[in-house]
């Protein structure tokens, strides 16, 4: 047993200053014994010779200088993994809240994972079928790929995260082959083994349940590992939840063969919480209050998505965040995307329109899509397709804004087919159900049927050949 | 044992040791019983601060330092082309060999270049010359597209005693010089500190582009051979496809490509496409003329500083042999950070947005490496080297220190635009923020090797769609209708140089490179164009629709798509067509002929 030390002298924040200590490391996990019994975990950001500054993981609530005892673990932050861990529910610091039992590790791992060598990388190229269009035909979520959704408050994000938990998946190579979708009965249980690896980050508790619910109702809960830090639970906490959930990921993707699919909602409450303390180790911020290691910060979690050579499974990586005031230069959703591959920008003018999923394709981008879509991937006609719909629909966009100054009357016949494709697009390709699980040839069937209103020399982005084969004639 | 330095403090990458007497700014030292990589950055009597280059949980005060007495340096000798480092010269390959894993794990050592590799030496001195620093003793055939030469090394000059072709390891004995009356065996194997730039001869001005392919940088804003240039914008504006673009296509024949703290797939993309694309030059696969250093973002930050510096290091030695060596550095603001973090745990004085005081004097420290010259050596070769940093301003806004104190030091600015982005423009270059302080410089080289008018055409470019943009705010306030003839006809030159010239698609095999003589061509034709048509838009009652509607546009439209070979040709033809359709527009009712049927957009 080591030894605790009663020589704690200061505590600010979610901070503690332990003197008189001897051997103790940096990062090094520790345990703090309140005056009442109650345990706390912690981490030493600050290890000295004869001092160290300890970050709580819990709230510093009841604690006292004197009387509060700390001893350091002589490890890290670690996590016991099992394949037992699929169907379990851990508090956002890793203690399961179920009622099931502990799981007994077949190994423990740091949490903080360590850096995947570039080499080693797997370069992702295998188009993941969402079932919702926007994404699946004009931002194109590929295995392996980190790809945020960027929302406020009030838009239906978590909705839309769920449908993809729940509908993601890979084609089959028949339907690749045969250029159409096949229904869930008629493909049967696919052999591959996939998980979803829910973290909560400070939100509600129905927001927590929604998911949990979510899961339940289709049955992938006992597929799934949650972890869950409501807003009530102490903010410092959620630092280590991300990485709990991504060491989880890592386990299955590369030593268990699992394509895993991570949530991670909402990461502006995470970044929250590195302020708080950051501000209380009084350190120079950076832009409006946010540490200056942010970016630094928020790609150890970022990066731990993707597929890596020899190994069978993967990480798919769909981190939330809300967007302050909906702004996007705000320097949460601005570091985001300046580590993600893309980003999903969900749109609060369609969403009061009535239209859901209220993806817009101005501003949202899959950077990996290039390499996920066409032959042998999707169809030979798709990022043709992608390139025509996103411009026409920014033209009817353009075209309905002038209408507004100029009055309709004003338009070229060409401007307002391009005014009518663009109304019917947004009903039609963006807007289906949340339980609306289109295959991608279905999508793109749309397309093309939308393309119908458009003049067929208007159509510059789609080769002849597949006009030829796939617009419907009028 | 009171001499064994010990540490006392350990945060983050930083580690603080006591019985730091005898050590050296910038010594590398191994820290703790695991032996992690550092460097000492800073000295105050007895206690000194150490950067550490690998991740530090687990390390605790009481645990040793280790001096090593070397100072951090790369190693230079055959074998650095191809290879993909991280920040300190680790070959990644080696590093998941001996980690069994594909998790970078700590403690490792890695060599930069293989000890056991036998290498065919050729000599070129002879034994009894007089060699100074630089001289060329002999050459290797690094790859099938660069000639290494072995030079004698900075301080080394003397009388060549002797010299040896053959088969060689970089640590053999290939010479001995007499240097100062003593003995001195040379082998292939030279280090160098990062931090200090390598010498060489007369800087010279630079005179010569750097062709890139690109047509908005070699036409609108070139940068020169040795010049520096900086390439800022916000997230997904187009960096990376630019910086990739130009380590595949610039005109050099080395390339360093430094990932520095951005995206591991990025890395692993060049790495699985460079030793399968074609050097456009040569044929060959354009990884046998490339460097990768890669320290990704989720990499230990301080190994992130240090990356951009093993980068140029290896450029100079390169430059040093005679070679036009161009370094890409992705992103400059990464490294800027990673000082800001450094110094932040050092508890420096922060200047602006935190970064240390010394973020301008590093930046321009950096860029001043660049340059063309004459060669260390007596035999008055010249080399090059150019670099390129990537900048990542936050929200894009350029007022921020590190896109400040770049461009303060940098003389070509490629200003990346949102808005462009967002409406698919590409590459998205502002053409009218955007500048290059060589136009003049390489003035002389376009008239004799490109064509007398290019600059003449490059202005007038220039000058069209400034008119443009203030046209635009024209149309905004009244409308089209307002225009004159010539005012219109601008505007529409000004769409055809912007959509058929400077819209280029980086990921389109044909469209992502023209040579600096096709891009003349365009950019002739769509002059020509304007040229023939200004006498017949003069014309009493002309409808201006008429020269919209013209076929040859469409000709334009498709002349990014011309191959290069035979290229003069075709142009000369679709010149011959402006003149005859516009001739035929000249004379009433030759409309029909010369005039597409189908309707012209109004949009
Ligand atoms: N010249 C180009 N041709 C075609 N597509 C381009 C071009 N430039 C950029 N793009 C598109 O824009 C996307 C983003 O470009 P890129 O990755 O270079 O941005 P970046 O400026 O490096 O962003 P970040 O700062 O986030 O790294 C690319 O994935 C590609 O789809
Ligand atoms: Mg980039």
């Amino acid at each position: 047993m080591s030894t605790a030390y009663k020589t704690v002298t200061d505590i600010a924040g979610p901070l503690m200053m332990v003197e008189g200590i001897e051997g103790v490391t940096y990062d090094e996990l520790c345990e703090i014994e309140l005056v009442d019994g109650s345990k706390r975990l912690g981490k030493v950001l600050d290890a000295r010779s004869d001092l160290a500054v300890v970050q709580m993981f819990e709230d510093a609530k009841g604690a006292t200088t004197e009387g509060t005892k700390v001893r350091f673990l002589g490890r890290t932050f670690e996590i016991g993994v099992s394949e037992d861990i699929l169907g379990r529910v851990f508090s956002g610091s890793g203690k399961p809240i179920d009622g099931g039992p502990e799981i007994v590790p077949e190994k423990k791992l740091d949490i903080n994972g360590a850096p995947i060598n570039p080499y080693s990388r797997e370069y992702p190229d295998d188009f993941i079928q969402t079932g919702i269009s926007t994404i699946d035909v004009l931002n194109t979520l590929v295995r392996g790929q980190k790809l945020p959704l960027f929302s406020g408050a009030g838009l239906p994000h978590n909705q839309i995260a769920a449908q993809l938990a729940r509908q993601m998946r890979v084609l089959s190579p028949e339907e690749v082959e045969k250029g159409k979708g096949i229904s869930d009965e008629q493909r049967g249980e696919s052999d591959e083994k996939f998980a979803v690896i829910f973290a909560a980050m400070g939100v509600t508790f129905e927001e927590a349940q929604f998911f949990q619910n979510e899961l339940e109702k289709t049955g992938a809960l006992s597929r799934a590992v949650l972890f869950v830090n409501t807003a009530d639970n102490p903010v410092v906490e959620r630092i280590a939840t991300p990485r709990l959930a991504l060491t989880v990921a890592e386990y299955l993707a590369y030593e268990k063969d699992y394509h895993v699919t991570v949530l991670l909602t909402d990461m502006t409450n995470y970044c929250e919480a590195l302020r708080e303390v950051s501000a209380a180790r009084k350190e120079v911020p950076g832009r409006r209050g946010y540490p200056g290691y942010l970016y630094t910060d928020l790609a150890t979690l970022y990066e731990r998505a993707g597929r890596v050579r020899g190994k069978n499974g993967s990480i798919t990586q769909i981190p939330i965040l809300s967007m302050p005031e909906d702004d996007i230069t705000h320097p949460i959703p601005d570091l985001t995307a300046y580590i993600t591959e893309g980003q999903i920008y969900i749109d609060r003018g369609l969403h009061q329109k009535g239209i859901y999923p209220p993806i817009i394709p101005m501003g949202s981008l899959s950077r990996l899509k290039p390499k996920a879509q066409g032959e042998g991937k999707t169809r030979a006609d798709h990022s043709g397709m992608d390139a025509q719909l996103t411009a026409a629909y920014a033209r009817g966009v353009e075209v309905r804004e002038l209408a507004v100054i100029l009055g309709e009357s004003s338009l070229s016949e060409t401007d307002k087919a391009f005014l009518k494709f663009a109304e019917r697009f947004e009903n039609e390709f963006i807007r289906q159900g949340p339980t609306e699980n289109r295959s991608i040839y279905e999508s793109l069937s749309i397309g093309w049927d939308l393309l119908t209103e458009i003049p067929r020399e208007e159509l510059k982005r789609v080769k002849d050949e597949y006009i030829d084969k796939y617009l419907p004639k009028k | 044992m009171t001499n064994q330095p010990t540490i006392v403090k350990v945060v983050g990458p930083l580690v603080v040791a006591k019985g730091m007497k005898h050590a050296k700014m910038n010594e590398v030292v191994r820290v703790s019983k695991e032996k992690l990589v550092g460097e000492v950055i800073e000295l105050h009597g007895d206690e000194g601060s150490i950067q550490v280059y690998e991740e530090t949980a687990g390390v605790g005060p009481g645990e040793p330092v280790e001096l090593t007495g070397a100072t951090l340096s790369v190693e230079l000798a055959p074998g650095l082309l191809e290879q993909f480092y991280d920040g300190i010269q680790r070959p990644l390959k080696l590093i998941e060999e001996k980690a069994k894993s594909q998790y970078i794990t700590r403690g490792i050592e890695a060599p930069g270049l293989d000890r056991d590799r036998k290498w065919d030496f050729e000599a070129i001195a002879s034994s009894g010359d007089e060699v100074a620093e630089g001289d060329i003793l002999g050459t290797v055939q690094e790859t099938t597209l660069i000639e290494h030469k072995v030079m004698v090394p900075p301080g080394k000059g003397g009388t060549l005693k002797d010299i040896k072709s053959g088969s060689f390891t970089i640590e053999d004995t290939i010479a001995t010089i007499k240097v100062d009356g003593k003995d001195e065996d040379i082998m292939m194997l030279q280090k160098w500190p990062i931090r200090v730039p390598r010498p060489t001869g007369k800087k010279l001005l630079p005179t010569e582009p750097l062709a890139t392919g690109m047509r908005v940088l070699d036409t609108l804003f070139p940068i020169a051979r040795g010049g520096a240039g900086a390439i800022p914008g916000p997230f997904g504006a187009g960096k990376t496809v630019t910086q990739q673009s130009l380590a595949k296509f610039a005109d050099a024949q080395v390339i360093v490509y430094i990932g520095c703290g951005e995206r591991g797939n990025e890395m692993t993309d060049v790495l699985k496409e460079f030793p399968e694309l074609e050097d456009p030059n040569t044929g060959e696969p354009l990884m046998k003329r490339t460097v990768l250093i890669a320290n990704t973002s989720n990499m230990p930050v301080a190994a992130r500083e240090a990356s951009v510096y093993t980068g140029i290091t290896i450029a100079e030695y390169y430059r040093d042999m005679g070679y036009d060596v161009a370094l890409m550095a992705d992103s400059t603001s990464r490294w800027a950070e990673a000082m800001r973090e450094m110094s932040g745990r050092l508890q420096e004085m922060p200047g602006e947005e935190g970064y240390p005081a010394y973020l301008g004097s590093r930046t321009a420290g950096f860029y001043e490496r660049t340059g063309a010259c004459e060669c260390l050596g007596t035999d008055e070769r010249r080399g090059s080297l150019t670099a390129i940093g990537a900048v990542s301003p936050p929200g894009g806004d350029f007022s921020e220190p590190v896109t400040q104190n770049t461009l303060r030091v940098t003389k070509v600015f490629w200003a990346l635009d949102a808005k462009l982005t967002y409406k698919r423009h590409f590459p998205s270059i502002n053409w009218l923020q955007s500048y290059s302080l060589y136009t003049e410089a390489l003035e002389n080289f376009y008239s004799k090797e490109v064509a007398e008018d290019f600059s003449k055409n490059r202005t007038r470019t220039s000058e069209i769609l400034q008119q443009e943009s203030k046209l635009e705010e024209i149309v905004r306030l009244v409308g089209t209708e307002a225009l004159s003839p010539k005012e219109q006809l601008t505007l529409d030159v000004a769409k055809m140089i912007r959509e058929d010239f400077l819209f280029q698609n980086a990921l389109d095999p044909v469209d992502a490179y023209t040579s600096i003589k096709k891009q003349y061509r365009m950019m002739r034709a769509i002059l020509l164009f304007m040229d023939t048509a200004l006498p017949v838009i003069d014309q009493e009652d002309f409808d201006f629709l008429r020269v919209q509607k013209l076929i040859v546009k469409e000709d334009i439209t498709k002349c990014s798509f011309i191959p290069e070979e035979g290229m003069e040709a075709e142009f000369d033809k679709i010149e011959d067509k402006i003149r005859s359709q516009m001739a035929g527009l000249k004379e009433s009712g030759a409309e029909t002929k010369t005039v597409s049927e189908e309707p012209v957009a109004t949009a």
